[in-house]
């Protein structure tokens, strides 16, 4: 059978911030480049992103600069962060901001005409560059505007809008291709990817020397999660798949506020901004809890009264922080240790309260979506009530292990950008980090792609055997009867990962984890989804099953490792962060069939003494081994 | 609490199709979009349905519902009552993939038709200022999701094929007017809305303010200011003189 074909220089697996972003760089590069994409163009999970980008620009408060932001972001972290990662993303973020100004963004203002920055958790300054609370979706609007303007101008050039650039929409891949007559022995080099158009069920072979990932998370994996459909782990799986490593799996954000009611909303997101704006937490006695819960490693920068805490937002030069504004991973465990101790809210939550700090006007025009979203779905005015809010399944943390500058990961040809990428955010992200990281290193992957092909002396090419094994992989479930329900493996690798590898974990769940994980590997063997090839959602499930699964196993596998506890990896058995730890990484990788999933630890390579020398030895002296700490005084003093 | 609610659905792909009964379980505080996944898991694992954040935000789920469009996750089955049959199309403007899935190619194409944003060459990245009321006029209009069905609901191309290719949609006008009302864009977009993209077949019954789900005022804020700076153009005596002398227009 005749299968559709297509050469590319670049193609770009992934149409939110990160995608979009690479793929501008690609085509700005001169390659011809296809943007790949699940759902229809500008409908990715970045439109759910609200709060903002976090840029130190310095616009609302001048002592703001990269090296503030890379500090923060590496407390965030809990210092396991790719460090070069963390500097060029600190460096880079705030003229990647202003370039999408000059692409038509139009981000709130301050008094003087400048780019309005929001307080958020764990960024000292306010840093968040925002549209209200809908910035995900200005992000991702100016983005696809821009490759709409770059199409124009080909059309004017070339004759053709699409000569440089083409969006492929409904489209998912499932495998990605490798060089047919490897040169690199067994790791060859990327050839291109195969999928299928959901639209009418066709297959689809990409003909290209290099491939950016930029698939976004895992989310579905989780039954209470702020993430849409598509978060089914795709790029993590195929590069897994394709030889390349995930680090920092067990890391897996719960963001602290998502909605508790209704149930069939459950998980979906309420936004930071709440409480960058000056909304509160309170448990059912009416307590501003999260004073209770400020860890040592941030005690001297919290406030430790709520007169502190609430003078901080108008004098911050004079007051700490209020401890509502930590990082997500305290405010997530500390929400769930207060619902434990039967201080929740009626609907197993606690309370954010916005309606008795600020005026309603202020909050409808401020957090507009909170307003939309509670009136609309939860029968609940927020300028008048309290919202119930819990911990959801938010971002993965972990992710494909690439070159900082480049975004190349292992298998040559292969890149990654934004939450699907590994390194960046260590074991926690900050909010509004997310945002920039997308711009920041979809760009550089982008770039590094564009180079790398210049660099090739010839094309790798598409092994035919490849296509057919793909083509027969892809066609099972049609071609099975009887077998399993997807929806119904799905449903329960949900449960599974949310019961068992969820905010709190330990030893015998996550090893009970693993064999339900293995179990539910072998019935997503036997899958049946009735229906033809256009359009049927049970057969795209069946499909995505794999990708779930196999990532699904990774953070299982790594959580049961890592015997600490630090950012979104909470051991209940190992409560305490461990110095030795800190410096190990969890490293990902499987068989090409998928079926065994192997983790080793590697050292972290030390961070360069410039960048360490931003950090007093009080606070280092919290995260290094005493080995490190030698090392840092004896930079100190040469 | 749960209940059975009686659901229609139009099934069929390829031109055809037909109104498919079904009865089915309802919990507290579902949606539209729940029934129909429910649907999906239980009864029929083939139905074809957009969605994505299930949040009302990225305006895929856009469909009709008792004849209404509608985003499905935004639409409460608490509206309804217990009894009624709920009746669920797909948008009717478009021509329907499979089930509830519609090709929306449509706006893709109109949103390429209509000129990017035009900056001064001479403002670099950075030095961009604007005051926040100069810019929440186009801000509205970016709040848009997309979800088309304002497009979808238009008279001017619901049941009139023939004006598709001279009319851009409320959402595309829209697109033009928040371009034009932006402080920093260059490019005259005045006499295109009219001529090439189809301003004047707005004849403002405000349809498509009335479907948005996030309750842009489309047609006062967008529509009608920007006929009338069309209007303002075309009959300004001095701009008609000025071209009368210097364009000699035919």
């Amino acid at each position: 059978m005749e299968i559709e074909r297509h050469e590319y220089d670049v193609v770009v697996i992934g149409a939110g911030g990160a995608g979009l972003r690479a793929a501008i760089e690609a085509r700005q590069q001169g390659k011809r480049t296809a943007i790949i994409c699940k759902s229809l163009f500008g409908k990715a999970h970045t439109v759910m992103a609200e709060g903002g980008a976090a840029a130190a620009m310095g616009n609302v408060n001048s002592d703001d600069n990269w090296m503030v932001h890379f500090r923060d972001t590496m407390r965030g972290g809990k210092f396991l962060n790719n460090w070069r990662m963390a500097e060029l993303h600190a460096k880079e973020a705030p003229d990647r901001v202003w370039e999408l100004e000059a692409w038509g963004a139009l981000f709130d203002r301050t008094k003087d005409g400048k780019i309005s920055q929001r307080n958020f958790g764990g960024h000292e300054y306010p840093r968040l560059a925002h549209v209200g609370d809908r910035t995900g979706l200005e992000l991702i609007r100016t983005l696809q505007q821009r490759v709409v303007a770059l199409q124009q101008e080909d059309e004017k050039l070339h004759g053709d809008p699409e000569a440089y650039i083409k969006v492929f929409a409904e489209c998912t891949i499932t495998r990605l291709l490798k060089d047919a007559s490897s040169v690199h022995g067994k790791n060859g080099a990327i050839s291109g990817a195969f999928g299928y158009w959901r639209e009418t069920g066709k297959f689809v072979v990409f003909d290209a020397p290099a491939v950016v990932l930029a698939t976004g998370g895992i989310g579905k994996s989780y039954v209470v999660t702020s993430n849409s459909w598509e978060y089914t782990g795709d790029g993590h799986a195929l590069a897994l798949l394709a030889g390349a490593q995930l680090i920092n799996m067990e890391f897996i954000q719960f963001h602290p506020t998502g909605m508790v009611w209704p149930p069939s909303v459950r998980g979906i997101l309420v936004t930071e901004s709440v409480r960058g704006d000056g909304g509160v937490l309170r448990n059912s006695e009416n307590r501003r809890f999260m004073f209770d819960y400020v860890p040592d490693v941030f005690k001297d920068k919290y406030a430790t009264t709520e007169e502190e805490a609430d003078r901080w937002y108008t004098d911050q030069a004079n007051n700490r922080r209020p401890p509502e504004l930590l990082p997500r991973d305290e405010v997530a465990r500390a929400i769930n240790a207060e619902v434990k101790a039967g201080r929740g809210s009626p609907q197993g939550g606690v309370f954010l309260d916005v309606s008795t700090r600020l005026p309603a006007a202020e909050i409808v025009k401020r957090l507009p979506s909170m307003h939309h979203q509670f009136k609309e779905l939860a029968d609940v005015d927020i300028t008048k009530e309290p919202m119930q809010v819990g911990p959801t399944c938010h971002y993965i943390m972990g992710g494909v292990e690439v070159d900082a500058d480049t975004g190349a990961a292992s298998v040559p040809g292969l890149f990654a950008a934004g939450e699907v990428s590994g390194g960046m955010h260590g074991s926690n992200r900050l909010g509004g980090n997310s945002l920039s990281d997308l711009l920041v290193f979809g760009r550089r992957a982008g770039a590094g792609a564009a180079e790398y092909v210049n660099g090739l002396a010839r094309r790798p090419a598409v092994s035919e055997a490849a296509v057919e094994d793909a083509r027969a992989e892809a066609l099972a479930p049609l071609e099975r009867s009887g077998g399993e329900n997807p929806y119904e493996v799905h449903h329960e690798l949900q449960r599974t990962m949310n019961d068992l590898v969820g905010i709190i974990r330990k030893a015998e769940e996550i090893s009970e984890a693993l064999d339900a994980v293995e179990k539910l590997k072998e019935r997503a063997q036997h899958t049946a989804s009735p229906g033809g090839r256009i359009y049927n959602p049970g057969w795209h499930l069946a499909l995505d099953l794999r990708n779930m699964l196999l990532v699904s196993e990774c953070v299982a596998r790594a959580a049961l490792l890592r015997e600490e506890s630090r950012g979104g990896h909470t051991r209940d058995d190992y409560p305490k962060m461990s110095p030795e730890w800190r410096r190990k990484l969890l490293v990902c990788s499987a068989t090409p069939d998928g079926d065994t999933v192997d983790v080793e630890e590697r050292i972290q390579p030390s961070m360069r003494a410039d960048l360490l020398a931003l950090f007093d030895r009080t606070e280092l002296s919290k995260y290094l081994t005493e080995g490190e700490l030698t090392e840092y005084d004896a930079v100190k003093e040469s | 609490m749960g209940y059975k609610a009686k659901f229609r659905v139009w099934r069929g792909e390829g031109g055809e199709g037909r109104l498919e009964d079904f009865t089915v379980e309802v919990n507290e505080g579902e949606v539209v979009l729940d029934v129909i996944h429910r649907l999906q898991a239980t009864q029929a694992p083939d139905l074809a349905v957009r969605w994505n954040c299930k949040a009302g935000k990225c305006g895929s789920c856009s469909m009709e519902i008792n004849g209404k469009p509608r985003l499905g996750c935004m639409t409460r089955m608490s509206t309804f009552e217990e009894t009624e049959t709920i009746t669920v199309t797909p948008m009717r403007t478009f021509p329907v993939i499979k089930d509830l899935v519609t090709d929306v190619s449509f706006n893709y194409q109109k949103a390429r038709e209509i000129p990017s944003f035009t900056p001064p060459t001479d403002v670099k990245p950075g030095e961009y200022r604007m005051q926040q009321i100069d810019v929440e006029r186009s801000q509205e209009f970016r709040k848009c999701i997309e979800c088309f069905m304002c497009n979808n609901v238009c008279h001017v191309i619901r049941d009139h094929e023939e004006n598709k290719p001279a009319f851009a949609g409320p959402r595309f006008l829209m697109r033009i007017a928040e371009l034009d009302m932006h402080p920093y864009d260059t490019a005259d977009r005045k006499e295109s809305a009219q001529q090439d993209h189809g301003l004047g077949y707005c004849n403002i019954t405000k349809c498509c303010t009335e479907v948005c789900p996030e309750h842009i005022k489309i047609t006062d804020n967008a529509l009608i200011p920007m006929k009338e700076r069309v209007v303002d153009r075309k009959y300004d005596p001095l701009v008609w003189l000025g071209n009368k002398i210097f364009r000699r227009s035919g």
